[in-house]
Formats: structure tokens, C-alpha cells, sequence
């Protein structure tokens, strides 16, 4: 059925209304709702995380190599903090996994002390030059070729949808919208006061914050009319090794970095496999994530580079995600105060551990506009689905139901919870993001029989339908 | 009965219930089976075709038939039968952990029995190129929706592969109404035995042999597939899915998320000639010693096992040792089961080791330790059929030697 794209949406004035429903967009709906404005979010596809937060490397990373007085460094830096503070109580894992900047060559070695020197500046004093030796004694599975390596301990391991997750689920239980399958199409600024059309109707509201990710110059075009910025996406592959892999490495083995990447990481996931990726590479489709043969196995050569036992483990998934990159490194945060508009573009590869900080920093920003709301007393604090290999998961309790996913230890449950309340799993990779469920080694073999009986009318489109016998 | 569980097997399959009936019947005072899923059976509950049962039962059942035969047939001799019940870990000495409906237990029977059969290799460790859309399922998943749950995720797939369990997707799809629009085979035969070769024309769906799947097509659903032949040249096949069939590869997370050592070659526990695991309270039967064998087989395989396991509860098997280490030491053996011999056993154990190829292989058969030619067979092999090399042949030796597996072509 189309609606009106005239009609309203909602008769609510919302204070803001944020485009995009990524990791960005999910910690500045929370943030904006905890500082008491009324919040609307908006969503094109029919689940969040459906961009650019789909696919990373699952690190909440300290900023030691991010450039010097930059805006990454600075939300980086509060949103790690951040994270720090409401782990606990939200649920939400952290595994302080800690990382170690390896260099694999002599060339490599002779950049360690500049590095060293800019993660000093950038605030990350516990960062300490390690030897062979050292490497050796702490991640005896690394290869030999190891030569030495910064050490950077505050490195860690966080889940990259459970977080989003909780923190648009408490902006929802304290009086945030979302509009999903909501696109932004135009809209007009008058008054003070915004109408942005969407698919679904006009919402109005008195400020705009986009962060719309992969789509963010776009939405600027049709709304603004222009754009600062054009967004490249750039590709990057991944590789998913077998939970018994991830006993051969205990911490983060981050590359030297390039100016134009991080390169390729080697960690375990808080899922309680072993990563390795990204890839890198530029392309002009905003939503097509293949991966391809010849990337998966220069990936597959390059980490059994670092880590020879890996030769002998099987691979249990694979995937690629895109990154928002533009013509700068930088962040595009351009704030419009002539028409109540800011742009969040740009946040290529550090979004997820800067969320909360970027969320942090545009609300000032706004603040300083002259925005005066009251931060809400007392905000009701959710709780995350555990997910994490070591989090207390619903497999251990009784009464769950069913084991669905025997590979990632799914029960009936949790995927019948994911399927109800606002943020319902509306698509596999919906319900994947909430439970895990077959992103396992056997990815669907053994569960997807029972899987399509149990989101029968949930999905936009269906796993199966029904057999027609003549 | 007793607290104490004198085997627990782990799968309740064709090799797990045929161990445990044949221990039930050896006078095992307790054998429990724990199956995770709420139905006990396994793989042949969703194969709701023939032929199943012709060596158990000299009839010819489709797969739900014989699951239910060889269920009931355990319950009546007094196996226990825990369905809905994960092992989460497998422990040194037998120690298993369990997740049910009510939580987490432990238990710890005398010996444990891994019986946890194959799957596919699912798209993901195929490395294929293109987007990751909805449709793109293992036979497994196909016809598990198809026969448990009458539902489809497809109606003109593309068949990836011509291994026996290629045939059966046929089958399959005839049953569900669903018309394949073409079956892959990269090499240039048909890798299942003839005559399933000529089935597929037989029944309407063009077989591509010399084809290779080369990209997936499709970003929310499969729209084709792109295929290369020898030539090289590149062509689409318009398709609403796509079935990886065949690539089985046995399931053995536990033991190698455990404490047992997994062979590189088989991708299954190491075992001996008697399935005895690294560590000997464990045991492993049927198809997750290697990929892949038919029901049938399996169920041979289970009984056999059991009467090892009740021979060792009883103290009368050959302890662990010395040992001959068998390796496939060429790229054209695939693997050899079993991976070590124990000397103390002499002839009792598998009268075989069991080998395959990687490609058609026609020469000569050698066993070396170091330089020396132990012994040498001719040999003629086909990728999907087994080769049987008699035992003897190696426990010739009388001291702990490491026996190489080479190939030499004619």
C-alpha cells in the first residue's frame, strides 16, 4: 500500500529528527533522548544496521593511530569512554582483548616509533614498544616473522549489534521514535521548523541531524540540495574462522597502518570466533557487498601469514561491508545553523567505537545553537540481548524452548523475543544481528528448516513458502 | 538401572542408534543417546525417498520410514533416547556438558560415542564470488524444509554438484513441484556412480558437465548464477536459487573445539582400528569419521563400533600403545581412516582402512616408511568411491613406524 508522501506521518513536532538508523544514527537518537528533545529516527530499510554498521571488525578501538587534534580522535576518545561507563548496566560485552601493532618487515619496524610517538600525543600513555621476544611469549601461535610490535592495551572487543542495538532500544523506552521502511525524499525549512517527506508522509521537526551513512551525500542532495561531499564506498572482505581458532590468539594483531587504511586485522570475536579483513576496495555501488574469490583466499593466505595454525581451520562465514569513505579522511561533520540541518558523513572505519562520542560532540553542537531541553532525571536503562561467547546466554537457563541454532546455541525464545516489539527482526539479516541464529559453521544446514516456520509471517520476504501439491 | 551411564552416544542417526542397539544387545546395562533436535533419526528423517534400509532391513523404506524403524527398534531394547538435548562440551575422560529445556547438566558415562555424521560445506568455505541473497541453502536445509516443513525456498534452483546426494535434490524437487534449470558439474563426469548419470536427462533438468559456478547473482534474492566452462567462457543462468549439494564434511565441533586431535585429511576425530579417539574414552562411528558413506554403511559402521566399545568396557580390547601412524602423504590420496593402528591389536578392529582420491587415479598404490616400499597395490579410483586397503598389510610391522600413503600414476 503506498501512502501519501503529502500526508503526515506523525502530528508530533519532534525537537530532532535523526536519518539513519546505524550505530551514528542509534547513539544519537539515545543522546538526544537523554538530553530531553523529542526524537524521531528514520529508516529506509526495514531493519536498522542495514548499511554500513552491518559489516566491521567489531573493535572498539582507543584512537591511538587516528590523526593528531582531529574531530575521530576527540569522539573516539568520550566515545570509548562512554561505552566504558554504560557497559554494565546496559549488558553490553567488553572483552579488553588489548591489540598489538605488528610489524612484519624492517621497514615496518623503522615506522613503530613514530607511531608510538603519535599514540603518546593522542593520549594513549599505556602504549609501549614490544619485542620478539616479548610477541612470542604472549601470542605463541603469531608467525616468527613477527618482528616487534606496539602494544596498545586498551584495545578491545565489543559486539557490533548489540550495542546500536541497546542504544536505540533506550531511546525508544524513553519516548524516541522510529519509522522504518521511512525514506527521505525532500522536504522544505521554513520558520524554524522542518517538512521532511519520506515515503511514509511528512514528519516535522525543528532540527535534522543526518547520518545517513553510505546514502548521507544523497540525502543532503534532496533535501538540501547539495552536497559537501561525495561518498566512494569503499569494500571490505572478511573472514570468519571456526571457534577452535580463536584459542590461538589472545589479542588484537593490527597492521602497521597506511595512510589510506588500516589494513588487514587478525582478532577473535566476542562471538568466540577469529576475524580477519577487511580488504580494501573502491566502489561505486552504495549497496552491493559481494565478496570475491580472489580476495577471500588472498585474505585466507595472508592469515595463515600471521598465524600458521590457521592453515588447518575450516572457515565458518564470510562477508564484506562497506565503508562511507569521501574525499577526506577527516569526518564530514558540517554543521548548518542557518538551517537547522547538520551532516554527519564520512565516518568510514571508526564508527562504531566513536558512535557515542560523535553523539556526544553534534549535541554540543547543537546546544550551542541555543537548543535548551531538560535532561531526562531518571531514564530507563535496557537491557541487551547477551550475545558474547562468555555472557550468561539463554542456552545455559531453562525454559527457552527449543535449541534452534546448534551451532551458535540459539533457543527458540530469543528468536521468537527478536521477532516482536519495535525493532522486530523484519529480514534474516535482521534476526541474525539480534541472535546469531545461523551464523554459525554449519550457516543454515541444520536450523533452516525450522527457521522458516518460525518467522513465517515476519519477514518482507519470506525464507520459504508454502508447497503447492498438485 | 543404575546412575551410571555406561556409553553415551553422541547423534541418533543410522551409526548412533545401530551402536546403541548392538550394545543393548551385547548386555550394556545403560545406553543413553542424546540428540539435539526434538525428533530422533537424523539425516534420513528428511530424505523422504528411497532407498533406505536395504542392508538393515532387506526392504527398501524411504528416509522417514527407516529413521522411525531404527528409533523404535532402540527404544524396544531398552536404549535411552534424550532428544532436545545439546552437548555443548566434550570433556577429557567422558565428561560431557548438556543444555536441555531445564538448563545445563553434566554428565559422565564410562565411554562416549561420537556419532555426529556430516554436513555440507556451506557457501561460505566455498569462497564463491558475488552478494550473499536469500536461496542459496545445502541440500540439507532443502530438504528438511521441504519434507518437515512443506515449505520452499525456491521453484527454479540451480543444482551445484553430481555427487549422490545431487540425485536425491532431484528426487527432492520432483516431490515439492520445483523444476531445476540446470545441474553443475565441474569436473567432466558425472561424479556420482553410473546410472544416476542419466537421471537428471531422464527427468528434464540439462546437466552442464565442464561448468564452473564462478558468481551468485542477486542482492536480496538470487536472480542467476554465473557459470565458466573450460573454455572460458562466461555465461548466466537466470535462477531463483542455488543448491551447493554435496562437499560433506563431518561435524565435529565438539571434538575440535575439545581436547581430541582432528585429521587435516578427513576433517573427523583420529582414530585407530577400533574408532578409539586420542582420548580413549571417546569413541567415533559412521559418517563423521569421514565424508561420506550411505546409511547403510553407517549403520554397519555403528554396530561394529559398539562391539569394540562393549569389548573395552569389558577390558578386553588391546590398550593404547604403540601405534603405526598412517598418513595420505600425495595430493591425489584424499585422506585414509583410520589414521593409526595400534600394534598390541593385531587383527581385531576394522579389517580395513578405508582411503579416497581427489580425482580420477589410475596407477599404482604405494606404502613407504621413510625410503623403504612396504607394500604396493594397483589401483583404478573414481573421487566418490571408497577404496578398502586390508589392515594386515600394515600391522605387518611390529614396531611404531609412520607409513606413508603415495600415488604414482601409470
Amino acid at each position: 500500500m503506498m501512502q501519501d508522501r503529502r500526508s503526515s506521518l506523525s502530528s508530533t513536532l519532534f525537537d530532532v529528527v535523526v536519518i539513519g538508523a546505524g550505530v551514528v544514527g542509534c547513539a544519537m537518537a539515545r543522546r538526544f533522548t537523554l538530553e530531553g528533545a523529542r526524537v524521531a529516527l528514520v529508516e529506509k530499510a526495514c531493519d536498522i544496521l542495514d548499511g554500513a554498521s552491518k559489516a566491521n571488525s567489531a573493535i572498539l578501538h582507543t584512537g591511538f593511530d587516528a590523526p593528531v587534534g582531529s574531530i575521530e580522535l576527540d569522539c573516539i576518545r568520550k566515545g570509548g569512554e562512554e561505552y566504558r561507563q554504560i557497559h554494565q548496566d546496559m549488558r553490553l560485552p567488553l572483552d579488553a582483548a588489548g591489540a598489538y601493532v605488528v610489524a612484519w618487515n624492517d621497514a615496518e619496524v623503522a615506522r613503530l616509533d613514530t607511531l608510538l610517538e603519535q599514540a603518546h600525543t593522542n593520549g594513549i600513555s599505556n602504549a609501549t614498544l614490544v619485542g620478539q621476544t616479548f610477541l612470542r611469549d604472549n601470542e605463541p601461535h603469531l608467525s616468527d616473522r613477527a618482528l616487534a610490535a606496539i602494544s596498545v592495551p586498551g584495545e578491545a572487543l565489543i559486539d557490533p549489534w548489540s550495542a546500536p542495538y541497546a542504544y536505540l532500544k533506550q531511546a525508544l523506552q524513553n519516548g524516541a521514535e522510529v519509522f522504518l521502511k521511512c525514506e527521505v525524499t525532500g522536504g522544505g525549512f521554513a520558520g524554524g521548523e522542518w517538512q521532511l517527506e519520506t515515503s511514509r508522509g511528512v514528519l516535522n521537526c525543528r532540527q535534522v541531524i543526518n547520518c545517513a551513512g553510505l546514502y548521507g551525500d544523497y540525502v543532503d542532495q534532496a533535501v538540501l540540495g547539495q552536497s559537501d561531499f561525495l561518498i566512494t564506498p569503499r569494500k571490505g572482505q572478511f573472514l570468519i574462522f571456526d571457534k577452535a581458532a580463536a584459542s590461538l590468539l589472545q589479542a588484537i594483531i593490527l597492521p602497521v597502518p597506511t595512510a589510506r587504511t588500516k589494513g588487514v586485522v587478525v582478532c577473535r570475536t566476542i562471538f568466540g570466533n577469529l576475524l580477519v579483513g577487511p580488504t580494501a576496495d573502491e566502489q561505486q555501488s552504495r549497496h552491493e557487498a559481494s565478496t570475491d574469490t580472489v580476495s577471500l583466499e588472498g585474505l585466507m593466505q595472508a592469515a595463515i601469514r600471521m598465524i600458521p595454525a590457521l592453515a588447518d581451520m575450516p572457515i565458518t562465514a564470510t562477508y564484506a561491508g562497506l565503508r562511507p569513505a569521501t574525499e577526506q579522511k577527516e569526518y564530514r561533520i558540517i554543521p548548518r545553523p542557518d538551517r537547522n540541518w547538520i551532516t554527519v558523513g564520512g565516518i568510514r572505519s571508526t564508527g562504531l567505537s566513536a558512535a557515542l562520542g560523535i553523539a556526544q560532540h553534534v549535541f554540543a553542537q547543537y546546544q550551542d545553537w541555543g537548543a535548551a531541553h531538560e535532561p531526562l532525571p531518571d531514564p530507563k536503562v535496557p537491557q541487551a540481548n547477551i550475545l558474547a561467547e562468555q555472557g550468561a546466554r539463554a542456552w545455559r537457563q531453562g525454559g527457552q524452548g527449543d535449541m534452534i541454532c546448534h551451532c551458535e546455541l540459539v533457543r527458540e525464545a530469543e528468536i521468537r523475543q527478536a521477532l516482536t516489539g519495535p525493532l522486530a527482526a523484519r529480514s534474516l539479516a535482521g534476526l541474525k544481528r539480534q541472535t546469531r541464529v545461523t551464523m554459525g559453521r554449519c550457516q543454515g544446514f541444520y536450523c533452516s528448516a525450522r527457521l522458516t516456520e518460525l518467522t513465517d509471517g515476519h519477514f518482507d520476504i519470506p525464507l520459504a513458502k508454502d508447497i503447492k501439491h498438485d | 538401572m543404575t546412575d551410571q551411564i555406561d556409553v553415551a552416544i553422541i547423534g541418533s542417526g543410522p551409526s548412533g542408534l545401530s551402536a546403541a542397539i548392538e550394545l543393548k544387545a551385547l548386555g550394556i546395562a545403560r545406553v543413553v543417546v542424546l540428540e539435539r533436535d526434538p525428533e530422533a533419526g537424523g539425516i534420513p528423517r528428511h530424505c523422504g525417498h528411497p532407498p533406505f534400509g536395504i542392508r538393515e532391513f532387506k526392504r527398501v523404506l524411504t528416509g522417514p520410514q527407516y529413521a522411525r524403524k531404527l528409533v523404535a527398534m532402540a527404544r524396544l531394547v531398552g536404549v535411552e533416547i534424550r532428544t532436545s538435548t545439546t552437548v555443548v562440551e566434550a570433556r577429557p575422560d567422558g565428561k560431557l556438558l548438556l543444555a536441555t529445556k531445564d538448563g545445563v547438566a553434566e554428565i559422565a558415562p564410562r565411554r562416549v560415542i561420537y556419532a555426529t555424521g556430516v554436513r555440507e560445506t556451506p557457501r561460505s568455505c566455498r569462497f564463491i564470488t558475488g552478494p550473499r541473497p536469500l536461496g542459496v541453502v545445502n541440500t540439507g536445509a532443502l530438504q528438511s524444509t521441504i519434507y518437515l516443513q512443506d515449505r520452499t525456498p525456491f521453484e527454479r534452483p540451480v543444482i551445484i554438484g553430481t555427487e549422490l546426494v545431487s540425485f536425491s535434490v532431484i528426487m527432492t524437487c520432483r516431490y515439492a513441484g520445483i523444476k531445476p534449470v540446470a545441474m553443475i558439474e565441474a569436473n567432466e563426469g558425472v561424479t556420482a556412480r553410473w546410472p544416476t548419470g542419466l537421471f537428471p536427462r531422464i527427468v528434464g533438468v540439462p546437466l552442464h558437465l565442464g561448468t564452473r559456478l564462478s558468481g551468485i547473482l542477486g542482492n536480496t534474492s538470487v536472480t542467476g548464477v554465473e557459470v565458466v566452462d573450460r573454455a572460458g567462457n562466461h555465461r548466466v543462468i537466470d535462477c531463483d536459487g542455488v543448491i551447493l549439494s554435496g562437499q560433506f564434511t563431518p561435524e565435529v565441533a565438539l571434538a575440535r573445539c575439545g581436547h581430541l586431535a582432528v585429521d587435516a585429511a578427513t576433517k573427523g576425530p583420529v582414530v585407530d582400528q577400533y574408532g578409539r579417539c586420542s582420548d580413549p574414552c571417546y569413541f567415533a562411528t559412521g559418517n563423521v569419521l569421514r565424508p561420506v558413506e550411505t546409511a547403510g554403511w553407517s549403520w554397519k559402521e555403528g554396530r561394529q563400533t559398539a562391539r569394540w566399545v562393549a569389548a573395552d568396557l569389558a577390558g578386553d580390547l588391546a590398550p593404547v600403545g604403540a601405534e603405526i601412524e598412517v598418513v595420505a602423504a600425495d595430493p591425489v590420496i584424499r585422506y585414509v581412516v583410520p589414521q593409526r593402528l595400534s600394534l598390541a591389536a593385531g587383527s581385531a578392529g576394522m579389517k580395513h582402512l578405508q582411503l579416497r582420491v581427489t580425482r580420477r587415479a589410475k596407477g599404482t598404490l604405494v606404502a613407504m616408511c621413510g625410503d623403504q616400499i612396504l607394500w604396493k597395490m594397483p589401483l583404478n579410483a573414481r573421487p566418490e568411491r571408497r577404496i578398502l586397503v586390508p589392515v594386515r598389510k600394515f600391522t605387518a610391522a611390529d614396531k611404531p613406524i609412520k607409513i606413508e600413503l603415495k600415488f604414482i600414476a601409470e
